[in-house]
């Protein structure tokens, strides 16, 4: 990687890096567990930006994009079995979704 | 450049918005827009394929699962927020201060990388290297929806009589 390809793409890297700290911050932070999926997809996002600007920078667009594809693919997969599995742990809870009240699997 | 800049600006915006802000509901649109803003950026970066699947899946789609899963769930009462407000300020009150540090310290950084880069080879349509180079990862796809919908079948079973 030459030193302007670096200094061009060097606010996409910083973004990058923001966009996991919010998703990471959002994951560890909060104690709902529809928010704990947001802060994982904002990591999803994360990944597939780099993916992308790794994909624009080597010259292999068709392989990142199948690549994203991909992640998006198995991502909406996760994100619907997590929202099933808050579902019920919204019903068990009674109509709670504080990650502090699922006390099944502790102990 | 400008521009991806800008991009890039309202896409943390929309990020810290959606990790920030109160209602759940409101979480989910700003990942929509997160989404939104992810789609420009990758259309910018010649993408088109890709940013069409973000825009439909990522954007529309998941927001559609975001949104339902908020509206089955029972809304906090004013008295709740209230009550929950004061310990949520004092956990997220950091984040703004973590990432200005972080993307200030970033921006300063002065960084040299020399990577050796194998040269871009004949995958040049993205059709191309779905449909016939990476077929095992359209097997995987499949495997995927299958199992998603059969996770989906046990989790919303009906209980049975006892």
């Amino acid at each position: 990687m030459t030193l302007e390809t670096l200094i061009r793409f060097w606010p996409f890297f910083i973004s990058v890096v923001m966009l996991f700290i919010i998703g990471l911050y959002c994951m560890l932070v909060t104690y709902n567990t529809i928010r704990v999926l947001i802060g994982i997809e904002l990591l999803i996002k994360a990944a597939t930006l780099l993916i992308i600007i790794a994909g624009y920078i080597t010259n292999h667009l068709a392989l990142t994009q199948s690549l994203v594809i991909t992640m998006i693919v198995i991502e909406v997969i996760f994100i619907t079995v997590a929202m099933g599995i808050v579902m019920g742990i919204f019903a068990h809870n009674k109509g709670s979704l504080d990650v502090r009240d699922t006390r099944n699997l502790k102990g | 450049m400008l521009l991806d800049i800008v991009i890039l600006s309202l896409l943390i915006l929309a990020a810290l918005w959606t990790t920030m802000t109160r209602s759940l509901l409101r979480s989910a649109i700003g990942l929509a827009s997160v989404s939104a803003a992810l789609t420009i950026i990758m259309f910018r970066l010649r993408s088109p394929v890709a940013a069409v699947f973000e825009l439909s899946v990522c954007s529309g789609f998941i927001s559609v699962l975001f949104v339902t899963a908020i509206s089955l769930t029972n809304p906090l009462t004013r008295s709740e927020i209230m009550e929950r407000m004061k310990d949520r300020l004092n956990r997220f009150w950091y984040l703004p201060l973590i990432v200005a540090a972080a993307g200030l310290a970033l921006s300063l950084m002065n960084v040299e990388i020399f990577l050796r880069l194998p040269p871009a080879e004949a995958e040049r349509d993205v059709r191309n290297v779905l449909w016939n180079m990476r077929q095992l990862d359209l097997l995987g796809h499949i495997i995927l929806l299958i199992l998603g919908s059969f996770g989906v079948a046990v989790l919303f079973k009906k209980q049975r009589d006892k």
